[in-house]
């Protein structure tokens, strides 16, 4: 057997030509050149490594970087931020003493490859940047998005996302209580899988990514490091598929929800006994990523020897050990006198933990093998000083052509036979239809303190038993939109998820995003990108809630064939009593239906112009955010003070939608007037923004209607909550059990 | 005076802090219990709450079934100890043995999380005496491996002596013969079932309805009454 010398600093030093494999990394030629400039000579193989997965699109934003800058910028004052972007996940003051972490990620690459665990490591990999945070995990959203829902493939793709989303979720005992379906053939070979998480804690327990305190000890805990993963960031996530290469499967991870949870718990006792000083998940780019970044956040050097790394197989390379990404572990600094504690901890939830090096005066991280220094670099180049890429845009030349092709054009329903046909085959179209086929594939109820679960507006959590205090979440965002208006499409995603979690009666507080286009080298897309960016952060300092941070998705492309922009947009909410939430479902007859808001002629990417007319054009619906803001102070005072029973906020597939989904969740139908003013088609499919339908009984009807009176908030009174039908007077009636029968049925049928 | 009632946690167990709450808002005391505790801390009564106890891996159950916290358990149970199983609690007392039949994974191959509609075929168990025969009530199922199965015999037996002791209404979610969702041991003391009675406590929480407190205040009656 033959010896290659190990490729230590110094051999690298005395070695200068050597040629490394810096294109098969994904590194471009002038960013090698840069690499050898900032190090004084080549890199070390393992520094190439390293260099090459930390300087990915995935993990350094190069592309994205020089816009995302305007979420800080343009960001609201805002008291209830206590971390920023950044971090592992942002953190938010709610009030008495908690805190809340949350954030949103993109695991859409893995998820087209390898459906199952790409979807699982996902949830993994979210869960784990809220572990890090200090707090406990108290929920998961997942917003998906999938090709045409007839696409044989699609029937690959969503069952085994959804086993993935579900097998690894629930085995970590974390309700599931918000996302998304949707399906549109420009996701077709690029699927979104997002994956959203929520943590809680006190303020004191707030917990960062940073190595400090020389001789404080480094520790590796979790999984033993194995060969999954390798690249995924790199080669995965910052590519466009193309057929002619070889399958990615060994790049995609492999998830164990078992030992995650073991994680879990093991994590939240070492942080109960203030055993941590600093902390980091191990995700994208491994060890590479962990060890880089805590040395960087902190005030000293770090000192690794990686032949302490817990090894699955024994063969690895040192390169691949700190590329690899496999699941379930995490990077732990503490001091050394209570390492022994940390250890015993791990040892009785059974997870493996060593020590594998210390924090050091300097400002270097060295990592040692078989005795040779294989890294010697400033940890800043590799986590913070990565290229930045003024990448060029230009607004496509179709925009134009698109956004005149107008919708409000299309031919209507001219009899009322018509319309009733129509509000049939929209309610049973795959993307208004009841996803409860995938979502009872989750638990909701773990954990015990879910209120509000979907097809609910917003997720909601109690997070105190004494006080009811919650949080409520959505996560919404629509490519059609966006695709019609970049900017003013991010802002509807904002505006939409900032009005569903207000519709259940929380006040929003705050932003994460997770940002799926498709390649940054192709200018128009940077363009949808750069145009998204802007609206959302112009967007989220009008209404006074900050970006905490989130994600970016790009080359979510195949060929030539982009995915339709699509920021998704979480929006996190307060309530200070839970016992106040608004439910969607309708109470009780008799109460009187109220339409929020006003009502226009707008079509441009509706539901109802891609389920009639296979259509998108024209202009999406205007955005007013300041009646946004008023809508929800209306709906968060009208819960508060017990004036509504239901609500709903009114979005894709307008008011019709709404009140079906209303009266079938409370098996209460409705009678419905169309108001003057307004003819039929408009009242029922318009979706236009700003708009909510709300139950108001009786005794409150003069209460309700003087408090929108006096703050200016349109309100139109369309009827009343009754019988078993729902009753569009003078134009048709349906019955309850004909509309379940279209809503519930098309999701099973397509994919059982 | 309140009564004790033990909650197992053992790696994987994930409704344990949940029972223990269910256990308070019915009005005992909960005791956390370690799965590698050697003895039950003197509890009057035990829940082995739902979970993928060791990541489900084998079969489920048949890992746990070994931790040695079940050995006290299945001397003390065997002499009366009153003991709940939840879902995968249910799933390591047929393991154990304490209860008959098995699970298998559903019939139709997903997990399941839905407010399942039963009734209560057995309203003289330890866990089951604040029900009325026949109730109908509504609890929150979820699981991936819930499907009961055992032999005709033994099911025949069961039915016989009046051992099933819930039985899934309108909708069987996983196949399960003859609708079982839960039984009971010839004693009562020994109770297991697949929905999950600590998620149905308060109202405002989960599915909204209260029907599972009557497990935890039947309970409690018995042992404070005893």
């Amino acid at each position: 057997m033959s010896r290659t010398p190990l490729d230590t600093v110094e051999h690298a030093a005395a070695t200068p030509d050597v040629e490394l494999p810096w294109a098969e990394l994904g590194l471009k030629k002038d960013e090698y050149e840069r690499v050898v400039e900032i190090l004084g000579r080549r890199p070390t193989g393992a520094e190439l490594a390293m260099y090459s997965v930390m300087w990915s699109e995935h993990c350094s934003y190069k592309s994205s970087k020089v816009h995302l800058r305007q979420f800080g910028e343009k960001a609201p004052e805002s008291d209830a931020m206590l971390v920023g972007i950044g971090e592992n996940a942002g953190v938010v003051d709610v009030g008495q003493g908690y805190a809340v972490t949350f954030k949103v990620e993109s695991h859409n690459h893995p998820s087209y490859v390898e459906p199952y665990q790409g979807a699982a490591t996902g949830v993994g990999g979210i869960v784990r940047d809220i572990i890090a945070m200090g707090a406990r995990p108290v929920a998961v959203v997942d917003p998906l998005r999938f090709g045409a829902a007839d696409h044989p493939d699609t029937k690959r793709v969503l069952p085994g996302v959804v086993a993935g989303i579900g097998g690894y979720g629930n085995c970590l005992g974390l309700p599931n209580i918000g996302g998304e379906v949707v399906f549109d053939a420009c996701y077709q070979g690029n699927p979104l899988v997002n994956a959203g998480a929520i943590g809680v804690m006190r303020h004191e327990d707030i917990h960062l990514a940073k190595a400090s305190g020389a001789g404080n000890k480094v520790i590796l805990y979790g999984a033993r490091t194995g060969g999954d993963g390798i690249g995924g960031a790199s080669i995965l996530a910052s590519e466009t598929f193309d057929d002619a290469k070889p399958s990615k499967r060994p790049a995609v991870q492999v998830g164990d929800p078992f030992q995650e949870k073991l994680l879990i718990e093991c994590t939240l006792e070492a942080f109960a006994e203030k055993l941590v000083v600093g902390i980091q998940d191990l995700g994208a780019a491994g060890l590479s990523c962990a060890t880089s970044e805590l040395a960087s956040n902190g005030s000293g050097g770090m000192r690794v020897t990686l032949d302490d790394v817990p090894l699955r197989d024994s063969t690895l390379s040192p390169e691949e050990i700190l590329m690899s990404e496999s699941q379930e572990r995490m990077c732990a600094v503490v001091e050394p006198e209570k390492v022994d504690r940390f250890l015993e901890i791990c040892e009785k939830w059974d997870v493996i933990a060593t020590v594998i090096g210390e924090v050091t005066d300097g400002d270097r991280l060295e990592i040692y093998w078989h005795g040779g220094k294989i890294v010697d670099v400033d940890p800043r180049t590799v986590a913070h000083e990565g290229p930045v890429y003024e990448r060029p845009y230009a607004r496509p030349s179709w925009q134009d052509e698109l956004q005149a092709d107008d919708a409000n054009k299309l031919p209507r329903p001219e009899t009322s036979e018509e319309l009733k046909d129509q509000v049939l085959k929209l309610v049973g179209s795959p993307n208004q239809a009841s996803k409860s086929w995938i979502t009872s594939q989750y638990d909701h109820f773990v954990q015990g303190n879910t209120v509000l679960a979907q097809p609910e507006d917003s997720g909601m959590i109690r997070i105190d038993e004494e006080t009811g205090l919650g949080v409520a979440i959505a996560t919404d965002g629509n490519g059609r939109y966006a695709k019609l208006d970049p900017y003013h499409g991010a802002q509807l995603a904002l505006a939409e998820a900032y009005r569903n979690v207000a519709t259940t009666g929380a006040k929003p507080l705050a932003v994460s995003d997770c940002l799926n286009f498709g390649s940054p080298e192709d200018p128009a897309v940077m363009w949808q990108f750069a145009e998204a960016v802007r609206g959302l952060a112009d967007a989220c300092r009008q209404l006074g809630t900050p970006v905490t941070g989130g994600n970016v998705s790009l080359y979510n492309q195949t060929g030539e064939a982009a995915i339709h922009p699509t920021p998704v947009v979480a929006v996190l909410g307060v309530i200070d009593d839970v016992a106040r939430r608004t439910p969607v479902a309708f109470q009780e007859e008799g109460q009187l239906l109220y339409l929020l808001g006003d009502t226009r002629e707008e079509f441009g990417g509706s539901a109802w112009s891609q389920v009639v007319h296979d259509h998108l054009g024209g202009l999406p619906p205007k955005v007013d955010l300041e009646r946004e803001r008023l809508l929800a102070e209306i709906l968060i005072s009208a819960s508060r003070d017990g004036m509504i029973d239901s609500a709903h906020d009114l979005s894709d597939g307008g008011l019709i939608q709404a009140v079906v989904e209303s009266a079938l969740l409370g098996g209460k139908g409705a009678r419905l007037i169309v108001p003057d003013g307004l003819d039929a088609f408009t009242f029922l499919f318009s979706e236009s923004a700003g708009r909510a339908v709300v139950a108001v009984p009786r005794s409150e009807e003069v209460r309700f209607n003087d408090m929108c009176g006096a703050r200016g908030l349109p309100v139109t009174r369309i009827g009343v909550v009754d019988g078993d039908t729902v009753d569009v007077q003078g134009e048709f009636v349906l019955t309850l059990s004909e509309l379940r029968e279209t809503h519930e049925g098309t999701i099973p049928a397509l994919l059982k | 005076m309140t009564a004790r009632i033990g909650v197992v946690t053992f790696p994987g167990s994930l409704d344990d802090r949940d029972t223990q709450r269910a256990i308070r808002v019915a009005g005992a005391e909960p005791v956390a219990l370690w799965h590698k505790d050697k003895d039950l801390k003197q509890v009057d009564a035990v829940v082995l709450c739902g979970g993928f106890s060791y990541g489900d891996y084998l079969r489920a159950g048949a890992i746990a079934r070994f931790s040695p916290v079940m050995e006290p358990l299945l001397e003390q149970a065997k002499a009366g100890l009153p003991v709940l199983g939840i879902c995968n609690g249910f799933q390591i007392l047929t393991e154990a043995h304490l209860l008959p039949g098995t699970m298998l994974r559903n019939d139709h191959l997903h997990f399941i999380c839905r407010d399942q509609k039963l009734r209560v075929e057995n309203a003289e168990t330890s866990w089951t005496t604040d029900y009325s025969a026949g109730q109908e009530i509504h609890i929150p199922l979820k699981n991936n491996d819930g499907q009961y199965v055992a032999d005709a015999y033994t099911l025949d037996k069961l039915e016989a002596e009046g051992r099933v002791a819930f039985r899934y209404l309108d909708f069987n979610p996983n196949g399960s013969q003859r609708d079982i969702a839960g039984v009971t041991n010839a004693a009562g003391n020994v109770v297991g079932l697949m929905p999950h009675p600590e998620h149905a406590v308060e109202p405002l929480i989960g599915t909204g309805r209260t029907d599972g407190l009557p497990f935890f205040t039947s309970i409690l009656k018995k042992l404070v009454n005893a």
